[in-house]
């Protein structure tokens, strides 16, 4: 047994470092760093500069342009770009609709999105929610009907993440009403700037933010060859979608990022006289925060470790989206009440976000109340609890 | 990185688990708690012959040169059996003492009685008015022409009742609180002077309350240096919380397996309660509590000769965790079993109390996350 990194897992790590300190520019990891803005210009940099290196799609295999990491590999990846402020890898492309096409596409849908993916010349969203089909996706309603070489798509889609910027989305339509809710539900590749009939409208969410659309399909004509899989296949490509490598769930890197801004802020804010850190109440919940996120990142290297050794990691991964998860918001709590009455100012978008207060308080709030959406979406961590009940304990 | 036992390890831990199987059913420790040593010497003697008791010791001292993860897998198995042998204490806390203590010719010889189980030792360190600090120490060690003279209450000494030899942590100079000026001294359980109350603890361990009135050593009771005993202390003190954290693994994941069976057997409404959602997420959160002992069990047991923040940063949080995950799982077990978790014929009882109790051995919940304080304030002034 050795819990340490090897020689060459440390080299692996050294070189990661080495890149991250070359090629991610500071602006955009200070944003990051202090849970600003990130632009979508700033993700595609960074992106790109991946991209360059040849390590964006650390998920695909090597035949596709994926750079044939062990799982290791790519949690250290995954930890060490998180701790440095790396903007997140929009998934949408990269690690759900291409894992799908690799695994169920046709060859002409492999050769034509997986290198728009891998140079993000496509911005793609995630079709799957509905008003009536949250965590119960398989209830989903909006319809395709097949009309000679085209599926005529009409209903809606919701919770769209950045769907703003989109200009494809993958779709989960219902393409038999007469068989059993999941095996009616087929996954289209829509165009959207180009098909007539979509509309994207915005849903402003409790911080104020613009993160999430409402996606309207009127009559939209979606040619055949879009469909990946077979008709009525289409539960299969996302529930294979939904299990797909989810070691990194657990975000330990974003999190410890996070604690360490928290810890920065209590250094340097005063409060009656002395930093927020000599206030015994905050050093409390600083070390109890540490000792959660360090029990959240060893039952994490505990699985990677297991799937190095040829374990697949199932619900496994349940596990670690609830305990991440919850360490996470724990963690933009304390953020939250560090920033005490400067909490309170709602951020204008329109004359920037630190117009009162101290700077860091700017998005205390606005961090606090975004993350109440880990728990709920990427199936709600009740129903992770769900599958823990029934795949591991037999419930 | 690799998280899997090696051969060496995976025989251990089948051979623990073997004579657990064998001598530590339901019944037999509700014998051996109620008999008079309140341990069993057939199984003590059988723990020796197998090599047990030599786990943690260096090759020096006649060990097997177990690390950490030996150690760990040793009383993950203990735990999962609820043993109540004085493993802890004599072999964890008194032994390793003496082997961080002495030199190497030395450590052999006063360890090969604790190797072949034909003494058990005891460590006499924590005092009514310390509470959990190790290193308040009140017992004095005068010298009395070549010897010492040792004054003082010891509270709460695990395994005390029957120990045949007491090592006395004393200070022979200095003032509490500090560090400096401990000394060790290894003194006969019956020696003039040693009174001793023993009791049965709630888990169904053993310890005593000892008092030293002038108990005359010789020079040779002194171990190690004179005013050096810290730093064995310390040594000794953080193998007992490894061993302490897995045991709390082990037990808590049979809980967690015997509170599952339970709630698939048990039947109410007409259907078996593992049927109804609200316990099963609550049983979904036992097993999340579970995984976070398991891994900050593992990562304590793994980083002994890691830099010294990181070590005593790694072991109070393991032992933060038990506390508090710890106390989660018991509770929930008596909640889920119902009637049944309230009874003493119940193995489950028997699991929770171990469970909840090990928060009270070597610093609690409490002390060790002011221990974690302590560094964040460290941290804080080298910032």
């Amino acid at each position: 047994m050795d819990i340490q990194y090897n020689e060459a897992e440390l080299a692996f790590r050294d070189e990661v470092r080495a890149f991250v300190a070359e090629k991610l520019p500071k602006e955009i990891s200070d944003k990051v760093k202090s849970s600003e803005h990130v632009s979508p210009e700033d993700m595609i940099t960074w992106q790109r500069a991946l991209y360059e290196k040849g390590w964006l799609a650390i998920n695909w295999p090597e035949e596709h342009g994926g750079p044939g990491w062990s799982p290791i590999q790519k949690h250290i990846f995954e930890e060490e770009t998180a701790e440095a402020g790396a903007p997140r890898i929009l998934p949408f492309g990269l690690n759900m609709v291409a894992p799908v096409i690799i695994k169920f596409g046709t060859q002409e849908q492999k050769d034509y999105y997986l290198p728009r993916i891998l140079k993000s010349e496509d911005w793609w969203a995630q079709g799957y929610s509905e008003p009536g089909a949250g965590s119960d996706l398989a209830s989903l309603k909006c319809r395709a009907e097949r009309d000679g070489d085209h599926y005529i798509v009409n209903g809606q889609k919701t919770w769209t993440t950045l769907g703003q910027h989109a200009n494809m989305i993958f779709v989960l339509v219902r393409t038999d009403t007469t068989v059993k809710k999941q095996e009616g539900i087929s996954f289209l590749l829509v165009d959207m700037e180009n098909t007539p009939g979509v509309t994207v409208r915005p849903l402003i969410t409790l911080d104020g933010a613009h993160e999430v659309n409402e996606v309207f399909f009127d009559n939209v004509k979606v040619p055949v060859e879009n469909l990946v899989g077979e008709e009525n296949k289409g539960w299969t490509c996302a529930k294979y979608l939904l299990t797909f490598e989810r070691t990194g769930i657990a975000g330990v890197g974003i999190s410890k990022a996070a604690l360490e801004h928290l810890k920065q802020i209590a250094r340097s804010e005063q409060a009656e006289g002395k930093p927020l850190i000599e206030h015994p109440r905050v050093a409390e919940r600083l070390v109890e925060l540490e000792l959660e996120l360090m029990a959240v990142e060893m039952t994490n290297l505990r699985v990677v470790s297991a799937a190095e050794a040829g374990g697949v990691p199932g619900a496994e991964s349940s596990f670690l989206k609830v305990m991440g998860t919850e360490v996470r918001q724990k963690i933009s709590d304390l953020y939250r009440e560090l920033a005490g009455p400067y909490a309170l100012p709602f951020p204008d978008f329109e004359v920037g976000e630190d117009a009162f207060g101290p700077e860091f308080s700017a998005s205390a709030s606005s961090t606090y109340f975004n993350l109440r959406k880990l728990s709920i979406f990427g199936g709600s961590n009740e129903i992770q609890k769900n599958i823990i009940s029934k795949a591991i304990l037999g419930l | 990185m690799d998280f899997s036992y090696s051969d060496e390890q995976r025989m251990l831990k089948d051979m623990v688990d073997r004579v657990v199987a064998d001598q530590y059913s339901f019944e037999q420790r509700e014998k051996i708690i109620k008999s008079d040593t309140g341990y069993s010497p057939e199984v003590w003697s059988q723990f020796a012959e197998l090599g047990l008791l030599a786990v943690p010791f260096s090759e020096a001292a006649g060990g097997f040169n177990g690390g950490g993860a030996e150690l760990m897998v040793v009383a993950e198995g203990f735990g999962r059996g609820l043993v109540v042998e004085p493993y802890l204490s004599s072999v964890v806390l008194a032994g390793t003492f003496l082997d961080a203590a002495l030199d190497d010719d030395a450590k052999a010889e006063a360890l090969e009685p604790i190797i072949g189980g034909e003494q058990k030792y005891a460590l006499a360190c924590y005092e009514p008015n310390g509470r959990y600090d190790p290193f308040w120490i009140e017992t004095t060690a005068q010298k009395d022409g070549d010897g010492y003279v040792l004054s003082g209450k010891k509270a709460v000494v695990l395994g005390g009742d029957s120990a045949d030899r007491l090592l006395v942590i004393a200070r022979s100079s200095g003032d509490n609180p500090g560090k400096n000026g401990l000394s060790a001294f290894l003194v006969d359980g019956n020696a003039d002077g040693v009174s001793r109350e023993g009791y049965t603890t709630f888990d169904g361990h053993r310890a005593a309350e000892i008092s030293l009135d002038n108990v005359k050593v010789g020079a040779d009771a002194l171990v190690g240096e004179e005013g050096g005993a810290a730093a064995p202390l310390q040594y000794a003190l953080d193998r007992g919380i490894i061993a302490l954290c897995a045991e709390a693994a082990g037990a808590m994941e049979v809980a967690c397996d015997l509170t599952l069976d339970y709630i698939k057997e048990r039947k109410q409404f007409g259907v078996p309660i593992g049927s109804f959602q609200a316990l099963q997420h609550r049983m979904v959160d036992m097993r999340i509590s579970l995984e976070k002992v398991r891994s900050l069990a593992l990562w304590a047991a793994c980083s002994l000769d890691a830099p010294d923040a990181e070590r005593r940063q790694r072991l109070a949080a393991a032992k933060a965790m038990v506390s508090k995950a710890g106390r989660h799982v018991a509770e929930e077990a008596i909640q889920l079993f119902g009637g049944m978790g309230m009874m003493d014929e119940s193995s489950i009882s028997h699991y929770a109390k171990r469970i909840v109790l090990i928060d009270h051995y070597l610093g609690d919940g409490n002390y060790h996350t002011d221990r974690l304080i302590d560094l964040l304030v460290e941290e804080n002034a080298a910032a």
